[in-house]
């Protein structure tokens, strides 16, 4: 059985997509099988990041209404043949995701991959919750400033009361990925700091992705920034980032310092 | 040409509770009827001025058999104030209003057959203070608050391990305590206690108030942000001091 990994934050524009793409890429190249799903119906981004854009034939509605079969819909990258993508409709309206259809697309995935990872849309309605509700792992993406961090305490608060594993009794796994982390500002004071998003939040860091016009050329070229230069700063965060979601402890740098956080001791006691 | 928009004067509207004598029927009615009317017929005027509501919690029964038991009763001039534990499709304009969240109180003592022979006694007083050692109640939160979530606690103290974030809010009868930082909302002693007291272990708060009367960050004194602090209330006056 695969694990299910949602990729969320309430606020729009931080990262998810990207950090969903980047993630999947970089899962995939040690050879797992990963396929990354997008469930930000009528706003689809994932399959532009990810290159994808003139090969979507069907789509996650299509096969949650039964009109397609779910191997049709999914979409292999050209360059790691154990990557997949599920796109989202982006004609159709959110009101097309039922509960029950999504279960089960999940849960046939699971069988098949290694990691299901759920892009999430912004915002706290249907497609957030639904895109959540499945899941094993949360990753939280971050930015390092007051009304982002805000946003994604509210999830955290969601994770651990409206997800299927909550329900059960069980405790959801949550990681915080700090993005578009900026030293230069950082270093004048005009972000939060590292310290203080971990004191609010209280969940362990996956990483801090710096940031970068490396990101933003890569989405224009469509590939996922771990594939598009896995050298540069952002994509060497990244990859780091799938190392410790795989289970490794590697301390996380912050960019710019030379101090670093052992983001799992971080965590263990308060989340 | 002048409207009045407004009457001067608002109507207020206040939240009281009182203490009523819960009926608990059992089916099928008729039997029930009979030994209440044996009850009655024991004690004349046991029911009469005081409120009851009618328990039909589990009951299956539908809208005609509940007006008719509601009929029945008044009939015995037993009013019904309200009906609990009934499914919403029961209700309708016709029948008493639906009450939620009784608590228990001390049982009411149903006069027996020696207390019929001596019709001089006054009927059984209400025992009122049936808790008087039980401990206060309090809530202990483990987990940190997070953004958006409310915790509602009249019954007393409320106290947080962690921290209460930003966009949460704790709303306590009794006194609250914080152990992280306290960046949401606190508001103690809501049911009139004007003896709570908030306390944390770093105020950095949107919004404080103690029965009723608050102060916003805005209005906080500077020096204590960041602190620990307790917060207490003096007559109408909010007043805070740095602990230790």
């Amino acid at each position: 059985m695969g694990k299910v990994i949602v990729v969320t934050s309430g606020k729009g524009g931080v990262g998810k997509t990207t950090s969903s793409a980047a993630l999947g890429a970089a899962l995939a190249q040690n050879g797992d099988k990963v396929v990354v799903v997008d469930f930000d119906v009528g706003l689809r981004n994932l399959d532009l990041v990810m290159g994808a854009e003139r090969r979507v034939v069907y789509d996650l509605v299509n096969v949650i209404q039964g009109e397609a079969k779910l191997t049709q819909a999914l979409i292999r990258d050209k360059r790691v043949e154990t990557l997949y993508l599920l796109p989202a409709s982006q004609t159709r309206d959110k009101d097309n995701l039922t509960p029950e259809g999504v279960e089960t697309v999940i849960n046939t995935l699971k069988k098949a991959f290694d990691w299901v990872i759920c892009d999430s849309p912004a915002g706290i309605e249907r497609g957030a919750t639904l895109a959540m509700r499945h899941a094993d792992v949360a990753i939280v993406v971050t930015n390092p400033e007051v009304s982002s961090v805000r946003d994604s305490d509210r999830i955290i608060g969601l994770l651990d009361s409206k997800t299927l594993k909550a329900e059960n009794g069980e405790r959801m796994e949550k990681h915080l990925l700090l993005t578009r982390y900026d030293p230069a500002r950082a270093e004048r004071g005009d972000m939060l700091k590292v310290d203080d998003v971990l004191e609010i939040l209280s969940i362990p860091l996956l990483g801090i992705i710096p940031e970068s016009m490396d990101v933003l050329r890569a989405s224009n070229l469509g590939a996922p920034v771990t594939l598009a230069d896995g050298k540069c700063a952002p994509a060497v965060a990244y990859f780091n980032a799938a190392r410790r979601l795989a289970g490794e402890e590697l301390p996380v740098a912050v960019p710019g310092e030379k101090r670093s956080f052992f983001g799992k001791i971080f965590g263990r006691k308060a989340a | 040409m002048t409207a009045v928009l407004t009457q001067p004067r608002p109507i207020r509207l206040k939240g009281r509770s009182f203490l009523a004598l819960a009926l608990t029927p059992e089916l099928p009615f008729e039997d029930w009827l009979i030994r209440l009317d044996d009850l009655a017929g024991r004690s004349a005027g046991f029911f009469l001025r005081r409120p009851v509501v009618l328990d039909v919690d589990g009951l299956d029964i539908d809208r005609a058999e509940l007006r008719g038991l509601v009929e029945q009763l008044g009939r015995r001039n037993v009013r019904i104030m309200g009906i609990e534990g009934a499914r919403p499709s029961l209700m309708g304009a016709d029948l008493p209003p639906a009450m939620t969240d009784g608590r228990a109180a001390s049982d009411f003592e149903a006069p027996d057959a020696a207390q019929a022979s001596q019709p001089e006694l006054p009927p059984p007083a209400i025992q009122a203070e049936p808790q008087a050692l039980r401990a206060a109640p309090s809530l202990v939160i483990t987990d940190p608050v997070r953004s958006g979530q409310s915790i509602l606690f009249p019954e007393g103290d409320v106290t947080v391990v962690g921290s209460v974030a930003s966009g949460a809010e704790i709303v306590a009868g009794g006194s609250i305590h914080v152990y992280g930082t306290l960046r949401g909302r606190a508001m103690a002693g809501t049911t009139g206690a004007a003896s709570a007291r908030i306390f944390c272990r770093k105020l950095e708060a949107e919004l404080i108030a103690i029965d009723g009367f608050y102060r916003t960050a805005e209005d906080l004194d500077p020096d204590l942000w960041g602190r620990a602090v307790q917060i207490w209330l003096e007559g109408e006056a909010i007043k805070a001091g740095i602990l230790g």
